[in-house]
C-alpha cells in the first residue's frame, strides 16, 4: 500500500536594506522595513492563508486521514509574527488537528550546516523550542535549508536525537535506486531519511500551471495516477515544496488548491494514504543506506551547493561571516544574536549568484551579483566591527574562549557556593525556628509554674543559654 | 560581394572610437571569403594596414582633371595608392570642380580630423564621393557616422546602389538632448535616404527610431567587438602599489562622459578611505572645470590628470588600475570598457553605454547614481574576490565578443537588404 507524505516550507528571509559603505559603523540597522512588510502580506494574502485553509478543510473532510508535514524556518515565524499573526494563528488551528507534524530546520535558514556545526546544533535547538512554544509540539523530524544533506550533517542531525530527516532525492546521489523506498544514513543507522520525488514536487511547484508542458492540465486523478502506477513495493512518496507554490510560483487562478483538494478523494479510490514522516519513519524499516560524500540540495538541475557557495564573492561572504560565528556564539547581546540569524538566510547568498540556470534569479532589490555582494559586505563589515567592539581586536578566538570558560567556571562555582550558602542558611533559618519554637513550648511552661518556682525556671533558662 | 565603404578615421589614426570600429568590423567582414571592401577615408597617411580591404584617399581623388605624369603620381600617392588608380579614377570625373581649391593632382585636400570647417569638409567628402561611386564596382555602400551619411546618399543616387548606414553615434548622445539643428538635418537624412540602419546598440536603435522617426524594421542594433590585443600590450608590466588602489577614468573629459559623476563619487570614497587614488586621463572641454571641482572637493592630492593618453600609454594606464570606470551619461557603445577587461581590469560601467547590453561580467550602475558608484569602488578596491572574479570572468567574457561574428552578423543584413531591394 503507498503512502504519500506532504512536506510543505514556509520561509522569508528578512530583506536587506541598499546599505552603502558610508553607513558602516554609523548604522545598525540592516532591515528593509517596507519591503518585509508588504512582502510578507502579500505571501499570506495570496498563498498561505488559502493554502492553509485549503489544508485544514482537507483535514476535515477526509476525517483526519489527510496528513502532512510543515517546515516554517525561526525567522520567518518571527516575521509572520510581527506581520501576519493571522497565518499563525491558523498554524496552531492545523496543531490543533493532530494531522499536521512540525518538522524542524535551522533556525535561520542558513548553511550553518555547512560551516559551523556548533552553530546549525543551536540554531536547531532553538527552533525546536520555537515551535513548542509556538504549536505544543516538539519535532522529531528534520529538514535542513533547502534540503541540504551529507553524511556528515546526518551525523549532526542523528546526534541531536532526530529520527528522521528529508532531503532530496537526487539523481547522481540515488543512481538507479528509487527514492520511493525509506534510506538511511550510513554514518547513523538510526537516522532515516525520505527522499523527495522532484518529478512529482515539481509538477506541482514548477509546472503546474505551463501550457507549455506536455502534461498540462494537470488533474488529481492524473497525478493519483502516476502514483499508483508506480511498483506495488514502491511505497513511500515524498511531496515536498515550498509552501509558495500555491498561489506565488503558480498562480490561485490555475485552480492549483482545487487540484489539491481533490487529491485525498482520488487517493482514497486508489486506497493510497497520507502520512506524516514520522509515522512513516516508525513504521517502515530502511531498505538500505546512502551514500552523501558531498552536499546535496532541491535547488537547480545540479542538485548541489553551487547556488550559495558556488562563486569566489559567496565563498568570501561565507567564510567571513562564519569567520566570527564563535564570537557571536560568545557574546549574549541580543540584538547581534538577532542580526546574526537574520544575515546567515541562504537567501543573501542566492543573491550573489552567477550560474546561468536558465531561470531568471530574483535578486530583490539588487540588479546583479555584484550589487548585491557589495551590499553584502557592507553590512557585514559593520556586523564584525559591532561584534569585535565586545571583544579586543587582537585577541584570537581560543584566548577568549579561555577566558570565557574561566569566567563561566567562576560563574559555576558562584553558583555552587551560593547554592551552598543558600541551603546553609536555611539550615540556621530552620535551627532558629527549631529554637523559637522550643522557646515558645518552655514559655507556657514557665508561665504555669512562674508563680509556684519563679526560681526554678530563672535557673533553667541559664542552663539553655550555655 | 563587393562592398564600398565611407568612413572617416582609420588606425593607426585615429581620434575616437569611429576609426577602431570602422576597422574592426571590415576587418571581421573580411575573413569571409567573397568579402571584396574598398574603404573610403579622408586623408590616408600610408602606414595603414592594407592586407585586407583597399584603402581610397579622398585626399588623393581627383575632381578637376589636370594631366600629370605616372611617375609624378606615383611619387606623390604611390605609398597607399595605386597610380592606376588614379587615372582611372580620373576618367570619372563628372562637373566641373575647378571653382574649388584643388591641388596640383586636381584633389581637394582634407585635414582628416574634426576641424572647425567641418561642414565643409563634410561637404567635400560627398563631391569626391560621386567619383569613386562612378569608377569603383560594388554591390551595397556601407556609411559609417553621420559624417559620409551625404556621401553614401551621393554613391547610391549615382549608382542605384543599395545604402546601409551605420550609426556609430548620434547628436542626442553628444549634446545630452541639445541638438545641433545641422547635424540632426544630416543625421536624419541619411537614415531616410538608407535602406538599412544598423545601431551599435539597442540604445541607439531606439534613439533613431524615436528621435529619427525611423520604421523599427529596417534598424538592427549590431554590438561592437574589440581586438584581441597584441603581445606589446601583454608584455607590458604594471606598477602596482599594493598599498593604494587606483581607479581610472580615459576618455574625452566632455559631458557625454559624465566626468563630474566619476569626481564626486571620488570624493565619496576618499571621503572614508585614503588608499585610493583617482585618474581622469584625456581631454576635453570639461578639464579644467573637472580640476576646480576636485580642488573644491578637496581631493587634489588625490586626483590626477594626466592629460590626452594614446597607443601604448593607454594600456600602460589600464594596466597599472585596479578599478575601470565609464560613468557616460549617454554612450551609443563605448569600446573602452571592452578593452580595459581584455587586460584583466575590472570594470564599472554606467546603465546608459550600448555596451552595457552585451557586458554581465562588470558592475552597472547609473550614471547619476554617485553613491552606488562609490560602493562599488570601494568594494572593488576592498574586497578580493569581487576583484579577482571581475578581473578573470570579465577577460573571459570580453575575450568570447569577435568582429569576426560582428562580421557575419553584417553580412545576413547585407544580404537581406540586397534581397528586398528592387
Amino acid at each position: 500500500m503507498k503512502t504519500i507524505c506532504f512536506y510543505f516550507e514556509i520561509h522569508q528571509m528578512f530583506h536587506l536594506k541598499r546599505y552603502r559603505f558610508f553607513d558602516i559603523n554609523a548604522d545598525h540597522y540592516y532591515y528593509d522595513d517596507y519591503v518585509n512588510e508588504t512582502g510578507i502580506e502579500e505571501v499570506a494574502e495570496k498563498s498561505y492563508m488559502p493554502a492553509l485553509s485549503a489544508l485544514k478543510e482537507m483535514i476535515r473532510q477526509s476525517n483526519g486521514s489527510f496528513r502532512f508535514a510543515l517546515g516554517i524556518s525561526g525567522v520567518a515565524l518571527d516575521q509572520l509574527e510581527m506581520h501576519a499573526p493571522d497565518v499563525i494563528e491558523m498554524l496552531q488551528e492545523l496543531a490543533a488537528t493532530g494531522c499536521c507534524e512540525f518538522v524542524a530546520q535551522p533556525y535561520s535558514y542558513g548553511l550553518s550546516s555547512l560551516k559551523d556545526v556548533e552553530g546549525f546544533k543551536d540554531e536547531v535547538k532553538r527552533q525546536c523550542s520555537k515551535i513548542r512554544q509556538l504549536f505544543g509540539r516538539t519535532p522529531s523530524v528534520f529538514a535542513n535549508s533547502n534540503m541540504i544533506y551529507s553524511d556528515e550533517i546526518g551525523a549532526v542531525v542523528a546526534g541531536l536525537g532526530f529520527k528522521g530527516m528529508f532531503t532530496e532525492g537526487a539523481k547522481h546521489i540515488l543512481g538507479w535506486k528509487s527514492p520511493h523506498y525509506v534510506y538511511n544514513c550510513n554514518l547513523a543507522p538510526n537516522l532515516k531519511l525520505l527522499l523527495r520525488d522532484f518529478n512529482l514536487s515539481d509538477d506541482i511547484s514548477l509546472r503546474f500551471s505551463n501550457p507549455d508542458w506536455s502534461e498540462y492540465p494537470l488533474f488529481a486523478d492524473k497525478y493519483i495516477a502516476k502514483i499508483a502506477a508506480m511498483p506495488e513495493a514502491e511505497q513511500v512518496i515524498n511531496i515536498c515544496m515550498d509552501l509558495s507554490a500555491f498561489g506565488m510560483a503558480q498562480p490561485l487562478s490555475s485552480n492549483i488548491l482545487e487540484f489539491l483538494k481533490a487529491i485525498p478523494a482520488c487517493a482514497a479510490e486508489k486506497s493510497m494514504t497520507f502520512s506524516t514522516p514520522s509515522e512513516i519513519i516508525a513504521g517502515l524499516a530502511p531498505a538500505s543506506s546512502i551514500d552523501v560524500p558531498y552536499p546535496i540540495s532541491w535547488c537547480d538541475e545540479e542538485r548541489d551547493t553551487s547556488p550559495w557557495e558556488g562563486n569566489v564573492m559567496q565563498r568570501e561572504a561565507l567564510d567571513k561571516l562564519y569567520g566570527i560565528a564563535e564570537r557571536v556564539r560568545l557574546c549574549n547581546n541580543r540584538l547581534i544574536k538577532q542580526d546574526w540569524d537574520c544575515l546567515q538566510a541562504c537567501d543573501n547568498f542566492h543573491y550573489m549568484t552567477t550560474k546561468n540556470s536558465g531561470i531568471t534569479v530574483d535578486r530583490g532589490i539588487f540588479d546583479s551579483p555584484f550589487d548585491a555582494f557589495t551590499n553584502y559586505m557592507n553590512i557585514l563589515a559593520d556586523f564584525v566591527n559591532r561584534v569585535n567592539e565586545l571583544f579586543p581586536e587582537g585577541m584570537d578566538n581560543e584566548e577568549i574562549n579561555s577566558y570565557t570558560t574561566v569566567v563561566n567556571n567562576q560563574n559555576d562555582e558562584i553558583k555552587f557556593l551560593k547554592g551552598r550558602l543558600d541551603t546553609a542558611n536555611c539550615e540556621i533559618a530552620e535551627l532558629k525556628q527549631q529554637v523559637e519554637k522550643l522557646r515558645m513550648e518552655e514559655k507556657p511552661k514557665a508561665e504555669a509554674e512562674e508563680k509556684p518556682a519563679p526560681r526554678k525556671a530563672a535557673r533553667a533558662k541559664k542552663t539553655s543559654a550555655k | 560581394m563587393k562592398v564600398l565603404m565611407f568612413g572617416w578615421e582609420f588606425p593607426p589614426h585615429i581620434l575616437g572610437g569611429l576609426g577602431t570600429a570602422s576597422y574592426g568590423m571590415t576587418r571581421g567582414l573580411s575573413k569571409q571569403e567573397d568579402m571584396d571592401i574598398v574603404f573610403c577615408i579622408p586623408k590616408p597617411w600610408g602606414d595603414e594596414d592594407q592586407s585586407f580591404v583597399k584603402l581610397i584617399g579622398m585626399n588623393s581623388t581627383p575632381v578637376v582633371w589636370r594631366d600629370v605624369s605616372r611617375d609624378y603620381v606615383a611619387e606623390r600617392v604611390g605609398k597607399y595608392m595605386d597610380p592606376q588608380l588614379y587615372f582611372d579614377l580620373r576618367d570619372h570625373i563628372y562637373a566641373d570642380f575647378n571653382y574649388m581649391h584643388t591641388n596640383d593632382l586636381g584633389c581637394i585636400e582634407f585635414s582628416g580630423r574634426y576641424p572647425d570647417n567641418l561642414h565643409e569638409e563634410i561637404n567635400n567628402y560627398s563631391i569626391v564621393a560621386g567619383v569613386v561611386a562612378r569608377q569603383q564596382q560594388f554591390d551595397i555602400i556601407h556609411s559609417h557616422d553621420w559624417l559620409t551619411y551625404p556621401a553614401g546618399i551621393h554613391a547610391k543616387q549615382v549608382s542605384g546602389k543599395p545604402l546601409v548606414i551605420h550609426v556609430h553615434a548620434t547628436d542626442y548622445d553628444r549634446s545630452r538632448g541639445n541638438v545641433n539643428p545641422t547635424v540632426y538635418a544630416i543625421e536624419k537624412n541619411g537614415m531616410d535616404y538608407a535602406d538599412h540602419i544598423m545601431c551599435v546598440s539597442e540604445l541607439t536603435r531606439q534613439t533613431v527610431i524615436n528621435k529619427y522617426h525611423q520604421d523599427p524594421r529596417k534598424v538592427t542594433a549590431v554590438h561592437n567587438a574589440v581586438d584581441p590585443v597584441s603581445q606589446e600590450v601583454l608584455d607590458i608590466v604594471p606598477h602596482h602599489n599594493p598599498k593604494e588602489k587606483i581607479v581610472t577614468f580615459l576618455g574625452r573629459i566632455t559631458m557625454q562622459k559624465g566626468p563630474e559623476y566619476f569626481v564626486e563619487a571620488a570624493a565619496l570614497v576618499l571621503s572614508k578611505t585614503k588608499h585610493v587614488r583617482f585618474v581622469m586621463a584625456g581631454n576635453g572641454d570639461m578639464m579644467n572645470q573637472m580640476i576646480q571641482l576636485a580642488a573644491e572637493r578637496g581631493i587634489a592630492d588625490h586626483f590626477h590628470f594626466p592629460g590626452f593618453m594614446r597607443g601604448k600609454q593607454v594600456y600602460e594606464v589600464l594596466k597599472s588600475s585596479d578599478v575601470y570606470i565609464m560613468p557616460s551619461v549617454s554612450e551609443p557603445f563605448g569600446i573602452s570598457p571592452l578593452e580595459a577587461m581584455q587586460v584583466s581590469v575590472p570594470t564599472i560601467i554606467s546603465k546608459q553605454s550600448g555596451c552595457a547590453e552585451i557586458l554581465d561580467k562588470c558592475i552597472k550602475i547609473d550614471y547619476w547614481d554617485i553613491h552606488a558608484m562609490a560602493d562599488a569602488i570601494y568594494s572593488i578596491c576592498t574586497r578580493p574576490s569581487l576583484y579577482g572574479y571581475l578581473r578573470e570572468e570579465g577577460k573571459k567574457e570580453v575575450d568570447a565578443i569577435t568582429w569576426e561574428n560582428v562580421g557575419k552578423k553584417i553580412r545576413t543584413i547585407y544580404d537581406a537588404v540586397l534581397k528586398n531591394y528592387r
